[in-house]
């Protein structure tokens, strides 16, 4: 275990982004986002929650698969290349972080994105623990430890001191870099503030939430129930819950006209948009419920059909504060849990 | 509220009407959601609160589409959505049985949060019925207060004022919760030279994630199929490209609901980056004010729009009014 003093963060920041980028919580215009890291970034890692989860890190909210250039009667096609440099993520939670091991299950399986791997395979994640946690978080549903989250580095400012445990490869390489301005510390500190952090989280208002009754096995069921035609109504079909996600993963492939040629690009889909998943034969989902109902099973129950039981909600709670409806997973639970007392 | 919700029941008891569209008491102290509500059963989770900030007229237009009247509880600035969304033929004013509710100013939970105000567990002071001047919250980390009006959404401090537009009854008490002037923030945008204007918008627009909230929210955008959706033309895209949001998007939407916006302010409200899209939509209200003479959108439902309407004395274009 290491600590260095807050005021001597900056400093550390600076070592890291001599060697490699490095991204961040930063303030931009009132809003904490992770961006990447420069000596006039408003760095903010008092903020819990970013409005954006880190998952762009990964995955892009749009990115260039490859180009195609129109020469005369030649046509040149240029891949984009992979991510070759290593970066550090620093400051993602505990959430955030099995976002990302949710975005593994999809992505680094067969066939493997291999745009999404090499930045996986290139980025350190240095998590910090929740220091206050609030009331829409929910991660202890999903088994979630924000006081001790695992990644590369684990991290915990306590007081004027941030704490650093390294925990993988990536991470002692990490803390080499740094050690000029890390200093050893023993775990007393860290300990208490673990117990205090759990402490709150038995407190929290959704901590008790029961997730009985949503799995892979009750995919009919939960699919055709009445439920779906009531609680969808308010839904204004905007893509914000699937833009905060740390999960949400579906994305759009399409052509950019550059004039002389074409970018095909990726970006991020929303299920709760009308074109999306749209064929040459039209849309398999006509209507907003159907559209609604899609984001829910697909959390609830087709991810865990799919991945022994995983689900893929974290708890974030930013769809909680975010929709413009106050709709969101939370609610959708609950109304399951009140129809006739039972979840199915 | 209780008057609210007995009349809402004799309402529905006498057939008047055949659904409420409300709002319905959510799972925290400042999360109620637009319902509807068919039985007095149903209506047990009606709530009307400090809370009940989004606009129920936009939700109009589906219910127009069903069979009978619906109950529409309006607060004063959401009647003239209402107006202007009559006079777009979006909603049938038939359909429509509009109660105005009273309206001291909504609030904003990201303002109470931003006073670094967290784990809130319950909110008082926020309910339509007496006159809190402060709000006190409970939270897992103490007793916090914070003033109401600190906590009131940007365009209450700039209240169109406590009349209702369109109602076929009120119930509750209004006040107009103005203190400022709503085209302050236009003016020091336009005091500002080009780079700096350009820096502003660039800084603010380059944290849209074009999640469309502003659009879907808003009821001067009711196109049933918008040009952004439409797969028919290149305008067709989700990608967040950075360059696209800063001069596109926001820009075409602005110069779409000109003449037509209420400044009703949803587009602020909701949007999850806390973009300032309204100022927009005010620089367009103030120099259609400026060319064309003072017009609000939605004060009535008869008056020819500028925007739409020709006459000898319009102002050519080039000419400063």
């Amino acid at each position: 275990m290491y600590k260095i003093a807050k005021a001597n963060l900056p400093a550390l920041f600076r070592l890291i982004a001599e060697n490699q980028e490095l991204y961040l919580p930063v303030n931009t215009a009132d809003q904490v986002n992770f961006a990447a890291w420069t000596e006039d970034a408003q760095v903010d890692l008092d903020k819990l929650k970013t409005v954006k989860s880190p998952k762009d890190v990964f995955f892009p909210q749009s990115e260039n698969l490859y180009s195609c250039v129109k020469d005369g009667k030649k046509i040149s096609i240029e891949p984009e290349a992979l991510k070759e440099q290593n970066f550090v993520v620093f400051g993602m939670k505990a959430c955030d972080i099995r976002g990302v091991e949710v975005l593994d299950k999809v992505f680094l399986a067969e066939p493997v994105d291999s745009f999404y791997k090499a930045r996986r395979d290139h980025g350190t994640i240095v998590a910090m623990a929740c220091h206050e946690p609030e009331e829409s978080c929910f991660c202890k549903v999903f088994g979630i430890d924000c006081a001790d989250p695992a990644a590369d580095v684990a991290a915990w400012m306590i007081g004027d001191e941030l704490f650093w445990k390294p925990i993988t490869e990536k991470g002692e390489a990490l803390t080499k870099l740094a050690e000029s301005l890390l200093e050893n510390a023993d775990e007393a500190k860290v300990e208490a503030e673990k117990t205090a952090i759990r402490s709150i989280v038995e407190q929290l208002p959704y901590s008790d939430l029961s997730l009985e009754g949503w799995n892979g096995d009750v995919l009919m069921d939960k699919f055709n129930s009445p439920v779906w035609e009531e609680l969808y109504k308010p839904c204004l079909a905007c893509g914000t819950c699937t833009f905060v996600c740390p999960t949400c993963q579906c994305y759009d492939i399409k052509d950019y006209d550059t004039g002389h040629g074409i970018q095909r690009y990726r970006c991020w889909d929303s299920c709760m948009y009308s074109d999306f998943t749209m064929m040459a034969h039209g849309n398999n989902r006509t209507s907003q419920m159907q559209r609604f109902r899609q984001r829910f099973m697909h959390k609830l129950v087709y991810f865990p059909a799919n991945n022994g039981g995983m689900y893929s909600c974290v708890g974030c709670g930013r769809c909680v504060e975010k929709c413009p409806a106050s709709l969101n997973i939370v609610k959708v639970v609950k109304a399951f849990q009140k129809q006739g007392g039972s979840n199915s | 509220m209780q008057e609210l919700i007995s009349r809402i029941k004799a309402l529905l008891a006498d057939k008047t009407v055949d659904r409420v569209l409300g709002w319905k008491a959510g799972d925290m102290p400042y999360n109620p959601e637009p319902a509807y509500f068919e039985t007095e059963e149903d209506l047990k989770d009606f709530v009307y609160d400090g809370f009940c900030g989004a606009n129920l007229s936009k939700y109009m237009i589906e219910a127009s589409k069903l069979e009978g009247k619906t109950l529409v509880c309006l607060k004063p600035c959401d009647t003239y959505s209402f107006n202007q969304l009559i006079k777009e033929h979006r909603v049938d004013r038939e359909k429509a049985y509009i109660i105005g509710v009273g309206c001291k100013g909504k609030l904003d939970i990201d303002k109470i949060k931003a006073q670094g105000i967290k784990g809130i567990k319950s909110i008082s002071g926020a309910e339509i019925d007496g006159a809190a001047d402060t709000l006190k919250i409970d939270t897992m980390y103490g007793e916090k207060t914070c003033s109401y009006a600190d906590a009131m959404l940007e365009r209450c401090h700039v209240c169109k004022g406590k009349e209702h537009m369109i109602y076929d009854e009120i119930i509750g008490e209004s006040k107009d919760t103005a203190d400022g002037n709503r085209f302050d923030e236009v003016a020091k945008i336009e005091a500002m030279s080009p780079e700096e204007k350009f820096a502003f918008f660039q800084k603010e627009l380059s944290k849209c994630i074009r999640c469309n909230a502003c659009r879907n929210v808003c009821p001067a955008c009711s196109c049933r199929k918008c040009v952004f959706d439409s797969n028919k033309f290149d305008s067709a895209q989700k990608a967040n490209v950075v360059s696209f949001e800063e001069k596109m998007f926001h820009i075409i939407r602005a110069f779409h609901v000109a003449g037509r916006c209420t400044d009703c302010g949803e587009c602020s409200r909701v949007c999850p980056q806390g973009i300032p899209l309204h100022l927009f939509n005010r620089k367009f209200i103030k120099d259609i004010n400026a060319f064309y003479g003072d017009y609000q959108a939605g004060a009535d439902v008869d008056a020819k729009a500028p925007l739409t309407n020709f006459t000898f004395d319009d102002i050519e274009p080039g000419e400063r009014g």
